[in-house]
């Protein structure tokens, strides 16, 4: 049957389909729903991993015990996997192991917009690329074939568009796929005197699979009506931007395999097309190649290595007129995302940015504490660097920093890669203090259960850890918990807790707002015969809250009732409905 | 037929998915390639939000760029604004008429432009507002303001009611098809 899927909602079918039986990930934008999608099927295992790093370690576990297997994780969720990826090069795998790395040009969800083909070319592993949903769901078998066939992980390499665009899919039925497990310690032990022999057949696999890149149908040759006298080497979303700017008036080599790339099909198309341009998002990967084997190409001197590509950059850089359009003389003020109406972490930021407190941040909703009128942050890296460069900013500072400065880490974020950070402060004793915003699941992905929720990915119970227990056991004396809506209380142990000559963690508490089971109040209002115009309660950023006629009034559509903004004002205006 | 391209753009969380979900049900049971392409993550927070949803005999690129859409669908004021660059000479913005502040205005950063659809209409856009709140409110939830759009949207195509509201009934929760029905018909007969 035809349906409308994503790119990952296919992707999971594909794997589901070619047999796929353990799935192990970290959630992150945009590859979060592969693994959502997969956990859907009943007659297979799925997983929500603490990190990255953990999950393609599970994987590669399955695979060893002879079942095909999968870990997906965005772009900077590779480097955190980065350590099992290189050696596993080497090992191989026993069933097919699939890696499924989403990037994110234009960074639409993301610190940086690093290229995953590097990691590919890096750890001599191959990649496919698919270009739309169908794509997606047929590279999925074939890179369990090329894995099992060549005893390689695989990559598949999703970008932003690919994942998050829905197109024409067509469903298959599920093979299943096992194999033996046979104790080989000279393949699966990986210490020096059986790496130093695996090496060379990593070399040799490579040299097989470039041959078996020449004539893979992942690699194909469009040369259309010949209308253009030049020729195009694309892959991905970019191959979509190139046909519906030139349609079938210019030779396209479309390449679904990116790594290792082949050179007699580049050359042979060269040949046939003369001048050859080549469009790639990000790094000149595929330019660097054609140039390496000695085929003159156009590339990164007429498209950008910064940011998404479009139809439009395209025509553009081919001279082709811009489409007639209107714009307007208003400018219309932005509207960047923000924490929502209710979000517990607003709480917390509100008494740090109101008490001038240094603020190391991390990677999930809260970063958002970063915008006005908040400006609560200091810093945003990686996953758990807040915890280890508070630990670095307070053995630098020393007294002039340590009752001053918190970092601010989210739950499953403190899981993924915050604890470790932790331990090297109660190791090493810095005098820092930790705080914990806990809503009790992964939020900015799109609420996945994560070690301290007590559920897994299907909703059913699951192990907890305990925060507070865990935070105790590394070393950690003083620990805390308050409850954000308590602006009063956020400060005072906030203050106390900076004062301690000691390392300390404030556990900030309260589930998301979007959780299901977190039933909204009713909205309040504000009392205009009380409200005095003195905009205390804006300061909050509440985006329930807004200034017109010189009065504050909160918009019920968007209000959840939490009214921590009637603690802040003044006049008692804040009402709710009854009073 | 060429590729039809139509753009819903609002603030994250007023149900522009509900909105290329059921367009892109619709447009595949109409027997077109149809893409719908949507950005997910940080931008829902919120935050200005864009769906692209494109359908004829043969789609390549799943978004869509400047001067290319046929129809903007807007769930709020200025977001129409924001993206009219991307209409095509001639296209048609449909608006819930809704002011949502975005933070900068809140905070006393900026000033919401009142009179943005006068200014469209101005330049010859042709605008086709509705207060589609209070439309989703008669239909009886203010969250049903997504199918009033598509209500109004429907007016413009030669596809029969009874296949929207198939569509309807395939997309939404069962207990929620009235609503979203009359909903539709509000935006279809206003």
């Amino acid at each position: 049957m035809k349906e409308l899927m994503i790119g990952n909602a296919a992707l999971a079918r594909g794997l589901y389909e070619a047999g796929c039986s353990v799935i192990s990930s970290y959630p992150g934008t945009p590859s979060t729903e592969i693994t959502e999608e997969f956990a859907k099927f009943n007659d297979t295992y799925c997983e929500w991993a603490p990190n990255e790093k953990v999950a393609m370690e599970t994987a590669f576990g399955a695979s060893l015990r002879g079942k095909r297997s999968a870990c997906c994780m965005k772009h900077v969720g590779l480097n955190v996997a980065a350590d099992p990826l290189f050696t596993m090069s080497y090992t191989g795998v026993n069933a097919g192991m699939v890696i499924c790395v989403a990037d994110d040009p234009g960074m639409h969800s993301s610190q940086n917009e690093q290229d995953s083909r590097h990691y590919a070319i890096a750890s001599k592993v191959p990649m496919l690329e698919p270009s739309n949903s169908q794509e997606a769901l047929d590279f999925a078998k074939i890179a369990y074939e090329i894995s099992e066939t060549f005893d390689t992980p695989v990559f598949i390499k999703m970008c932003t568009r690919v994942a998050h665009s829905q197109s024409i899919t067509e469903k298959g039925e599920r093979v299943e796929a096992t194999k033996e497990y046979t104790k080989n310690p000279q393949k699966y032990i990986m210490a020096p005197a059986n790496a130093i022999k695996r090496h060379p057949f990593v070399e040799e696999r490579t040299a097989k699979l470039t041959e078996y890149a020449e004539t893979s149908p992942l690699n194909r040759v469009e040369y259309g009506n010949g209308e253009y006298d030049f020729g195009i080497i694309t892959s991905s979303t970019s191959y979509q931007y190139v046909k519906e700017v030139f349609g079938d008036k210019v030779a396209v080599l479309k390449l679904g395999m990116v790594n290792p790339l082949p050179v007699k099909t580049i050359k042979d198309f060269a040949a046939k097309v003369g001048k050859v341009y080549v469009i790639e998002e990000l790094d000149p990967i595929i330019e660097t190649h054609c140039k390496n084997i000695g085929v003159d190409v156009v590339g990164k001197e007429k498209f950008s290595m910064i940011g998404e590509f479009s139809q439009k950059t395209i025509a553009r850089a081919f001279g082709l007129e811009d489409k007639e359009n209107v714009c307007l003389d208003t400018e219309v003020p932005v509207r960047p995302p923000m924490m929502c109406s209710g979000c517990p972490h607003r709480g917390m930021y509100y008494v740090l940015a109101k008490n001038k407190i240094t603020v190391l941040g991390d990677i999930g909703c809260y970063t958002l504490g970063s915008m006005p009128p908040l400006n609560a942050l200091d810093m945003t890296l990686c996953m758990g660097a807040s915890v280890s460069g508070l630990h670095g900013y307070n053995k630098a500072g020393g007294a002039e920093t340590e009752n001053k400065t918190v970092c601010v880490i989210g739950d499953s974020t403190f899981m993924h890669s915050g604890v470790t950070g932790l331990i090297n402060i109660a190791y090493n004793q810095s005098n820092s203090t930790v705080i914990i915003l806990d809503n009790s699941i992964t939020g900015m992905t799109g609420h996945q259960q994560n070690p301290t929720t007590g559920y897994n990915i299907k909703g059913d119970p699951a192990g907890k850890v305990n925060l507070e227990s865990l935070c105790h056991s590394v070393g950690i004396n003083s620990v805390r918990v308050v409850d954000p809506y308590n602006l009063e209380e956020c400060e005072r142990v906030v203050k106390e807790e900076l004062a301690k000559n000691e390392p300390s963690v404030i556990i900030s508490r309260r589930p998301c707002v979007l959780l299901k089971y977190v039933k909204p109040k009713k909205p309040l209002y504000i009392n205009p015969d009380k409200c005095r115009g003195c905009k205390r309660c804006m300061k909050f950023g509440c985006p329930s809250i807004s200034f017109r006629d010189k009065h504050a009034v909160i918009d019920n559509t968007l209000c959840i009732g939490c009214g921590v903004c009637a603690s802040l004002c003044p006049f008692d205006a804040f009402e709710s409905e009854g009073e | 037929m060429a590729t039809k391209n139509i753009m819903i753009v609002g603030v994250g969380g007023q149900g522009s998915l509900l909105a290329s979900k059921l367009l892109g049900r619709l447009l595949v049971d109409e027997g077109f390639d149809v893409k719908v392409s949507e950005v997910h993550g940080m931008s829902q927070r919120g935050g200005s939000v864009v769906t692209y949803v494109k359908f004829g005999d043969k789609v390549y690129s799943p978004i869509i760029e400047e001067g290319e859409a046929d129809f903007i669908v807007s769930f709020e004021k200025i977001e129409a604004a924001r993206y009219i660059k991307d209409l095509k000479k001639g296209g048609t913005v449909i608006v819930n008429t809704q002011q949502i502040d975005p933070m900068p205005v809140i905070i006393g950063n900026a000033e919401y432009p009142a009179n943005i659809l006068d200014e469209m209409k101005e330049k010859g856009v042709h605008v086709d507002d509705i207060d589609a709140l209070a439309l989703a409110s008669q239909a009886g939830s203010a969250k049903a303001c997504n199918i009033v759009l598509m209500g109004r949207l429907a007016k413009y195509f030669d596809i029969p009611r009874e296949k929207w509201e198939s569509a309807i009934e395939k997309c939404v929760k069962p207990a929620f098809i009235e609503i979203n029905k009359k909903a539709f018909e509000l935006g279809y007969n206003n």
